[in-house]
């Protein structure tokens, strides 16, 4: 049994394994866009090393957090765009 | 207020050079820091090792483990304090670093150009979608086209395969004609023909096609397709993620901000890795693309000059001479063909920050110009997506950094001074 | 004629000129609006620091509303309005001071308690004792702003030259290749160049840092400014910072001010980016956590009274002066060009030009 860790994404209780990054976790839950871009379009993670600004999501109410560079804490509550 | 801490060596950049740089500092002067933004040590290819799962990559972590290094992890350095002062932003805080000596290992990142429907969600680079698949993405059955160029393709699509994905294709732009002078070089490197060796094993049966790219993502709300083109044929694959990378970039901001001399994109450095700038070494990528060789030698190297011992250092340099002609062999292989040049429309997003399209662009006559009038490259990457896609495209000079080199918390821009920062009257 | 310059003065002046049917050149040696144009904050503010600051900056606020409907969507133009924040008790005094100036001339202002102003910017600290609102204040983003100028006069009368001006003769402008633009009347609208090109125009460059957020719509919806600002502002200090933080029609946030003389590099100074930041977060407690995308600096051209240079230069028949617009040429660019073109024109000006005029501001004139 894997160590997992519960969090929210948009409402919906998730768990992942622990040690996941959050982008990986959004993905996981079977969304492949983390936000909408300036124009309105779906975009999901694009460098995966934290210099594209793509995954860049709401995490405890705060903005522009990139997720692929943060792992995911317990009770972590994850907004993105849809 | 900030905290300050010193040291005798401070290391910026965990990935191979840093690490090696700061194990060859650590064995001649006490103080000496590897601070990095990653959670973890590793940079981008030795990440996800708490086990470490190359032989190489596991002498490194134990030399450096035997070492008084201190390592300061998910931290990013931004600006400058002021002289031989850094200053690094945390998930927590930001604290002040002091230095006698700096390493700047800030490695490198992946080259992206931009083609129709290279937006779409699933679409990402070679290295990205690897670095995902390392960080809890499960890749089980997943359908991958990998297309690009450079040697990082072969090895994304090598560890993407082991993850248990289905590698579809393997789309290499350069010509085979290009890649044969390239391996005749590999056989005079023993290990890296060896790594080549391994690789062409784990992927066997997978297709490879050289002088092959993709003209179009496809899809909806995500990728469902990529329509590859090869000569006059185009044809379509049905896939998960198409995993496209260019190559890669190095990562010279942080060199340009503390004032290091950079020149065609490579931080200029002397025989001992030092920089333009007294007290300021450089290794790795940044000092031009190499790979993970070049990248140990140099950051050795480092290392050695910046603990004052230069004689060690030097004789590291024969080494390096001939990985240095192979970097300049690998340059020559992945060259971008001009044809890619034509993949965007007039209406495909170049900066996908600011969603700016290259018809935008094309009313312009340089960076600077474009970038204020349309927007490009102002958004939070700050044109680290398409600056180098646009240099391609356009042929334009990418404009110079200003702190802080990674958008920071306000606050951590308060906290920089030294002296209380004024009151409300 | 031929115009030095198309920054947002440069290529005002030549909209001006070339609608009322001049032939007009603009030389400029970078790009449309890549000064300090470029640089600075945008808001189009009515201000009252002397009758003749004021007189220009509402007649030029009144030209950009007149402007506003055909202006592109690239030009950002949004009517926000300015809120003067009042700390205490003495700054609510100025507020009062300056709702009677204003009402004194017709321009609409309205006192906020404290109610009022937490309800129109709910994110400024507590404890805050009210404000004056001046709902026709604007802000525009400048580079547009002069190539929306500069096309308009091109579709009329007006060539753009890419090109330096190395000097101004009687009979034109010579540039650097050594060819001659001739011209019988030559504007020098170069910003703080215009010194290099004539000599003896007393103007220092004053230098400005601004730091610019990620996107965080309705977060702020009025350009916010404290009331300390006209005393920092305005000393002649070496630097000074206030208070001064402005919604983007991105949802952006963009942070000044800074004010500095004697400094000349163009690189960002993180102390004075501190400071700044620092007393916009003593205002404004949550925009520290927010994120910062980048900082730049950019230079005013400050006269010693704080007014800008419009008219002929003393001793020369063909040469007139539009520059030393400090911190306040994007307001003004479109009155200056319109208290220009009456000049050249012999027309009556819609408010005194004498206040402007060049011989106050040159060493020459004095000698
Ligand atoms: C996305 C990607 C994937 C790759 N995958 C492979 C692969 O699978 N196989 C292979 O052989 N080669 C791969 N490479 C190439 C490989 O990284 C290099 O050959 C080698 O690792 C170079 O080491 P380095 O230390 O110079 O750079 P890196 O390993 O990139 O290390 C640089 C480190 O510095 C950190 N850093 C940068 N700026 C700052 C700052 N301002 N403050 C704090 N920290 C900072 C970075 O986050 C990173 O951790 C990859 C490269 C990239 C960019
Ligand atoms: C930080 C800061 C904030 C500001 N905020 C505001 C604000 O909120 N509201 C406001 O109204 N104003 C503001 N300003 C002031 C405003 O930006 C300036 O007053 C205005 O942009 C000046 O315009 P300009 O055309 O005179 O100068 P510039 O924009 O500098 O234009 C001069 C042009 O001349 C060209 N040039 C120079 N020499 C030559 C030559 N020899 N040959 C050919 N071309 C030449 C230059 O390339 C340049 O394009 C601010 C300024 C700063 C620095
Ligand atoms: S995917 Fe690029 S920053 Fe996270």
């Amino acid at each position: 049994m894997p160590d997992l860790v519960q969090m929210t994404i948009n409402g919906v209780v998730v768990r992942v394994p622990r040690g996941s990054t959050v982008a990986a976790a959004v993905l996981l839950a079977g969304s492949s866009n983390l936000r909408r871009s300036v124009s309105g379009e779906l975009r999901g993670p694009l460098c995966g090393m934290g210099i594209c600004f793509e995954c860049r999501v709401a995490i405890d109410g705060r903005q522009h957090v990139r997720s692929c560079q943060l792992l995911c804490r317990e009770g972590m509550e994850v907004t993105i765009g849809v | 207020m900030s905290e300050r801490s010193e040291f005798d060596v401070l290391v910026v950049g965990g990935g191979p050079a840093g690490i090696a740089a700061a194990c060859c500092a650590a064995e001649a002067t006490p103080r000496v820091a590897i601070v990095d933004d990653n959670p973890a040590l590793g940079g981008q290819i030795w990440r996800d090792e708490p086990a470490p799962s190359t032989s190489q990559s596991a002498i490194w972590y134990q030399r450096l483990a035997r070492l008084p290094v201190q390592i300061i992890a998910g931290t990013r350095a931004f600006a400058q304090a002021g002289p031989h002062i850094l200053v690094a932003e945390s998930e927590d805080g930001v604290c002040e670093l002091a230095f006698r000596k700096l390493i700047l290992a800030t490695g490198a990142r992946e080259r992206f150009l931009p083609f129709p429907g290279w937006t779409l969600p699933n679409v990402m680079g070679a290295g990205g979608l690897q670095a995902l698949a390392r960080s809890g993405l499960t890749m089980r059955g997943k359908k991958i086209v990998v297309a690009g160029t450079g040697p990082l393709l072969l090895a994304a699509a090598a560890h993407l395969r082991q993850s248990g994905a289905e590698i579809c294709l393997i789309a290499e732009q350069a010509s085979r004609r290009h890649l044969i002078v390239f391996s005749v070089r590999l056989v005079c490197h023993s290990s890296k023909l060896q790594d080549a060796l391994a690789l062409r094993r784990e992927l066997a049966g997978v297709p490879y096609l050289t002088s092959c790219w993709p003209a179009a993502a496809q899809g909806k709300e995500k990728l469902e397709s990529v329509m590859l083109r090869r000569g006059a044929k185009t044809w379509s694959v049905d896939c998960d993620y198409l995993a496209c990378g260019f190559h890669l970039v190095p990562n010279t901001e942080l060199a340009a901000l503390l004032g290091c001399g950079v020149e065609q994109g490579r931080v200029r450095v002397d025989d001992l890795q030092q920089t333009t700038v007294p007290d300021v070494h450089c290794a790795g990528e940044p000092t031009g693309i190499g790979g993970l060789e070049l990248s140990l030698v140099e950051g050795q190297i480092a290392g050695h000059a910046a603990a004052g011992a230069p004689d060690a250092a030097r004789g590291l340099f024969a080494k390096r001479k001939g990985l240095r002609r192979f970097a300049a062999g690998m340059d020559r292989a992945f060259a971008l063909r001009p044809q890619l040049r034509s993949l965007p429309q007039a209406d495909t997003l170049v900066c996908r920050c600011e969603d700016v399209p290259l018809g935008r662009l094309r009313e312009h006559s340089s960076w600077r110009a474009a970038k204020l009038l349309t927007r490009c490259g102002m958004g939070p990457c700050q044109g680290r997506v398409c600056a180098p896609a646009v240099e391609f495209l356009l042929g334009w000079n990418v404009e110079s950094v200003r702190p802080p080199v990674f958008p920071v918390r306000v606050e951590s821009l308060t906290t920089t001074v030294t002296g209380a920062p004024p009151t409300l009257s | 004629m031929v115009i030095i310059g198309a920054g947002i003065i440069g290529a005002a002046c030549a909209r001006e000129c070339a609608l009322a049917g001049l032939r007009v050149a603009v030389v400029e040696a970078d790009f449309v609006g890549g000064g300090a144009t470029a640089a600075g904050m945008g808001h189009i503010v009515v201000m009252d620091d002397s009758e003749p600051q004021f007189a220009l900056t509402r007649y030029s606020q009144q030209l950009w509303r007149e402007l506003a409907s055909e202006l592109p969507a690239d030009v950002e133009y949004m009517a926000c309005g300015t809120i003067w924040v009042a700390a205490d008790e003495q700054e609510m005094q100025e507020v009062r001071r300056k709702h009677d100036f204003y009402g004194a001339r017709r321009v609409p202002t309205e006192i906020l308690d404290p109610r009022a102003l937490y309800e129109a910017e709910p994110h400024l600290r507590p404890g805050l004792v009210g404000a004056l609102l001046v709902p026709e204040d604007l802000v525009i983003y400048a580079p547009c702003a002069a190539r929306f100028l500069l096309r308009q006069a091109q579709a009329r009368n007006c060539d753009l030259h890419m090109g330096t001006v190395k000097g101004i003769r009687e009979d034109g402008v010579v540039l650097q290749d050594g060819s001659v633009l001739q011209a019988g009347t030559v504007v020098n609208a170069a910003g703080t160049w215009a010194k290099e090109l004539t000599p003896g125009l007393e103007m220092r460059p004053r230098k400005g840092h601004l730091v610019i957020t990620d996107r965080y719509p309705g977060f702020v919806r009025h350009q916010l400014v404290e009331l300390g600002y006209l005393k920092s502002a305005h000393t002649l200090t070496a630097e000074s910072f206030a208070f001064n933080v402005q919604p983007r029609i991105t949802g952006q946030l963009l942070i000044g001010s800074s004010r500095q003389f004697g400094v000349e590099e163009t690189s960002v100074d993180n102390h004075i980016i501190a400071g700044m930041l620092a007393r916009a977060c003593q205002y404004l407690p949550e925009l520290s956590r927010m994120s910062a995308i980048r900082c730049w600096t950019g230079f005013r051209a400050a006269t010693p009274d704080k007014l800008p240079v419009i008219g002929k230069c003393p001793g020369h028949e063909h040469l007139y002066l539009a520059t030393g617009h400090e911190g306040l040429g994007i307001t003004t660019s479109l009155g200056t060009a319109r208290l220009l073109l009456d000049q050249l024109l012999n027309r009556a000006p819609a408010i005194p030009l004498e206040p402007y005029l060049p011989g106050r501001v040159m060493e020459t004139a004095h000698a």
